[in-house]
């Protein structure tokens, strides 16, 4: 194998990955409509077995990969999943485990916590039953989130609240800070939706208005300088209305990895809506020669394959470029910038798509069909009677 | 912060060695801390069983210093890995 210097000219050389993603699964009971798995879905019948994730976590604890997430789909669909951390732990592993939180049993709970997983992200969608069950497309689910959150606190896993905002519920943000301290979560990471896979479908139902968002901005930034030292605040920010891109995973395959359920490898999670690129898998090579040598890896990593605006730009190793996957969406070119930078011809075709669909009517799209469980509906329902009245 | 402080990590933080990249690693939710020696061992002495000051006069005897001299960064140090949430007291 050739080193990473010689692979890669002058460029920094590639250090080794801090983080992977592991999606054991695609399949999940909730449906939520900022989802932002692909359209087409892995089935269970193309998952990876047990040993091979195994092997997957061994080779990436070699490489130098210090935290993995176990993600989805809902990864507790996997009967294997405490198995799966008991691996992580042996290998030195940090195991972070991202759940909805429903359908999970007590003992199963006991059973992944005994196995050693280390920390516990749990969705919320809303800090009401009402919102939650309807954004999730699952009545019930609100109660059994917090009926998990309690017995996670029982036996002593450390949660974060994850909660993804959108037009519906980006005014809820100080009830979800609140909610986080009464579960007893010492972090909150709220992500902006991001439009990707299934989430773009519904980008129109989901899309804040620009005031929302800077409403939102501040409450988050009140409630960070507040509640310093006793609960930690993530959040991820929307790009349609920013200056400047995201740096989309700090990089194309600088810090961090994704496998799929099938074990295709990305360097980020949406980055098979890019469909021009061959993606390796982890059934042909092993992560080590993935990540130095794979071409998909080496497309857009450093700054070397920047066009202008980036190349000459000055944050050139501050957003790393911005998304692709996004560059590709609305402009067409998947190595153009990302449209969200100011200094893109295409943002402000970018920033007139995000105020028309701020405008739009909001009718979710969901998997597997548009209908939702009649009782969840009717609440939904009666709640927006509510707020038009 | 003061003296009977009892610094201690909380559940979802750890100290793992790094065994690529060399030296210790303090690793939390979305978070990892690449350690100086200092640090690994300000930390390793946090385990909600000694106090502060015990841990600022522990720490001069393996440094060979005055804790007066040391107590300064000790305290700056974990103050601000109480406000990321890495440490308790």
């Amino acid at each position: 194998m050739s080193s990473p210097q010689e692979a890669h000219g002058s460029e920094r050389a590639i250090g080794p990955p801090l983080g992977l993603l592991a999606e054991l699964t695609h399949r999940c009971p909730l449906r939520c409509p900022y989802c932002s798995n692909p359209l087409e879905l892995d089935r269970k019948s193309s998952e990876l077995s047990t040993e091979t994730w195994k092997r997957v976590l061994s080779e990436a604890a070699d490489l130098g990969v210090l935290q993995v997430h176990l993600s989805g789909g809902e990864p507790t669909a996997r009967p294997d999943l405490e198995e799966i951390v008991r691996h992580c732990r042996a290998a030195g592993l940090y195991s972070n485990l991202i759940t909805a939180g429903v359908n999970l049993p007590n003992d199963r709970l006991a059973g992944l916590a005994e196995a050693g997983l280390d920390h516990v992200q749990l969705s919320v969608q809303a800090p009401d039953p009402e919102t939650n069950d309807a954004v999730s497309g699952l009545a019930g689910s609100f109660e059994q989130k917090m009926a998990t959150a309690a017995a996670m606190r029982t036996l002593g896993l450390p949660i974060t609240l994850n909660t993804v905002v959108h037009r519906r519920t980006i005014g809820d943000i100080e009830r979800m800070i609140q909610m986080a301290l009464d579960i007893g979560a010492r972090r909150l990471e709220i992500a902006h939706a991001q439009y990707y896979g299934w989430a773009l479908k519904n980008r129109r139902s989901l899309m804040p208005s620009r005031a929302q968002v800077e409403a939102a901005a501040m409450v988050v930034e009140k409630a960070r300088a507040e509640l310093k030292g006793r609960l930690v605040i993530d959040s991820v920010v929307p790009d349609y209305y920013a200056r400047y891109p995201k740096p989309c995973m700090g990089g194309w395959a600088r810090q961090s990895l994704n496998v799929t359920p099938s074990g295709k490898v990305l360097p980020c999670h949406a980055a098979e809506t890019l469909t021009d690129i061959d993606f390796p898998s982890v059934r042909e090579a092993s992560l080590r020669n993935i990540w130095f040598d794979a071409p998909a890896f080496n497309l857009f990593r450093g700054t070397g394959w920047m066009p202008e605006p980036c190349r000459s730009c000055e944050r050139r190793e501050l957003d790393w470029g911005g998304c692709r996957c996004q560059a590709l969406a609305i402009t067409g070119d998947a190595a153009a910038a990302d449209p969200a930078c100011s200094k893109s011809d295409w943002h402000e075709r970018m920033v007139t798509i995000a105020e028309t669909d701020a405008r739009a009517r909001e009718d979710y799209i969901y998997r597997g069909g548009r209908s939702i469980p009649r009782n969840v509906a009717r609440k939904a329902w009666h709640r927006s009677d509510i707020t038009n009245s | 912060m003061d003296d009977a402080s009892m610094p201690r990590l909380p559940a979802g933080v750890r100290l793992q060695e790094d065994k690529v990249r060399g030296g210790w690693t303090l690793l939390g939710p979305e978070r990892v801390f690449q350690l100086d020696e200092i640090a690994v061992e300000i930390l390793k002495r946090c385990t909600g069983e000694a106090s502060l000051a015990a841990i600022e006069k522990d720490l001069a005897k393996t440094f060979d210093a005055e804790v007066d001299e040391i107590c300064g960064d000790v305290r700056e140090f974990l103050t601000g890995m109480v406000e990321k949430g890495m440490v308790v007291l």
